[in-house]
């Protein structure tokens, strides 16, 4: 499962731009597969948490319709090189993962 | 000895726990709801529906201040990247639904902590929808619409 998450935090201005890249197929339950015909099942993240350095600054949930390998940027204001930031999900499966990145 | 009932008591314990660390403040209630994913607002079948589920229960007013950064034609609905920008002070959380996708609501964000009222990510949309966007700063809600043209859908298939 868990495969790697991708994470850059850079400075721009006084706030901290934070793009982040997950590894997740994101099935919406609705699509066939194309060998068997049969539905896949439903597998997607439904919450998103992100801190930096131990504070709460997003928390997210969503649904089936976020696309395949989600992409998420936000920014954060206060936010100073070398805070760490750490992201984590967990998708309807109960399946979860975390990694962490440092403001560059 | 009967280990189900062992079991049992167990967990009864442990959720009364919880309970009484939400008493005594230690938790607040809020912080436990948020790890929780909401369920009825992202199975809501249509806009209103998905509203509700998230607290808005008025209609809320359109505002020029809340920037939808999507293309007008997408070639392909499996991945449609939206950008939204809030400009409104206190903004506290922003949705985005697909009002003509099978569960419009696709994503709730939620800042604190210095996070702004921005926020980059890609959606999938089935067929050509609005994009609608629902700010919540101040204790009200914003709204803004952007029309997206998909030419593939990205639902099924």
């Amino acid at each position: 499962m868990a495969e790697p998450m991708r994470i850059r935090a850079t400075m721009a201005g006084d706030a901290a731009d934070i793009k982040v890249l997950m590894n997740h197929p994101m099935e919406t339950g609705n699509r066939k597969d194309a060998k068997t015909g049969k539905l896949v099942p439903a597998h997607f993240i439904q919450t998103v948490h992100a801190e930096v350095n131990g504070k709460t600054v997003l928390e997210a949930q969503w649904s089936q319709a976020v696309s395949k390998n989600p992409f998420l940027g936000f920014k954060v204001k206060g936010a100073k090189a070398g805070n760490k930031v750490t992201i984590s999900w967990a998708d309807n499966l109960g399946e979860k993962n975390s990694a962490v990145a440092v403001v560059a | 000895m009967n280990t189900k009932r062992r079991t049992f008591l167990k967990s009864a314990g442990a959720a009364s726990t919880v309970a009484v660390a939400v008493a005594a403040g230690l938790i607040k209630p809020t912080e436990v709801m948020a790890a929780e994913w909401n369920k009825a607002a992202f199975e809501a079948k249509g806009v209103p529906d998905a509203l509700k589920g998230i607290g808005v229960a008025n209609p809320a007013a359109d505002s020029r201040d809340i920037l939808i950064k999507a293309p007008d034609i997408a070639e392909n609905g499996a991945v449609v990247p939206v950008e939204v920008t809030s400009k409104l002070a206190g903004t506290t959380s922003i949705a985005i639904l697909v009002e003509k996708n099978a569960n419009p609501l696709t994503a709730d964000f939620d800042f604190s902590n210095g996070a702004e009222g921005y926020v980059s990510t890609r959606i999938k949309m089935g067929q050509t929808s609005n994009v609608r966007v629902v700010v919540k700063a101040g204790g009200k809600s914003y709204t803004a619409v952007k029309e997206v043209k998909v030419t593939i859908g990205g639902c099924g298939g």
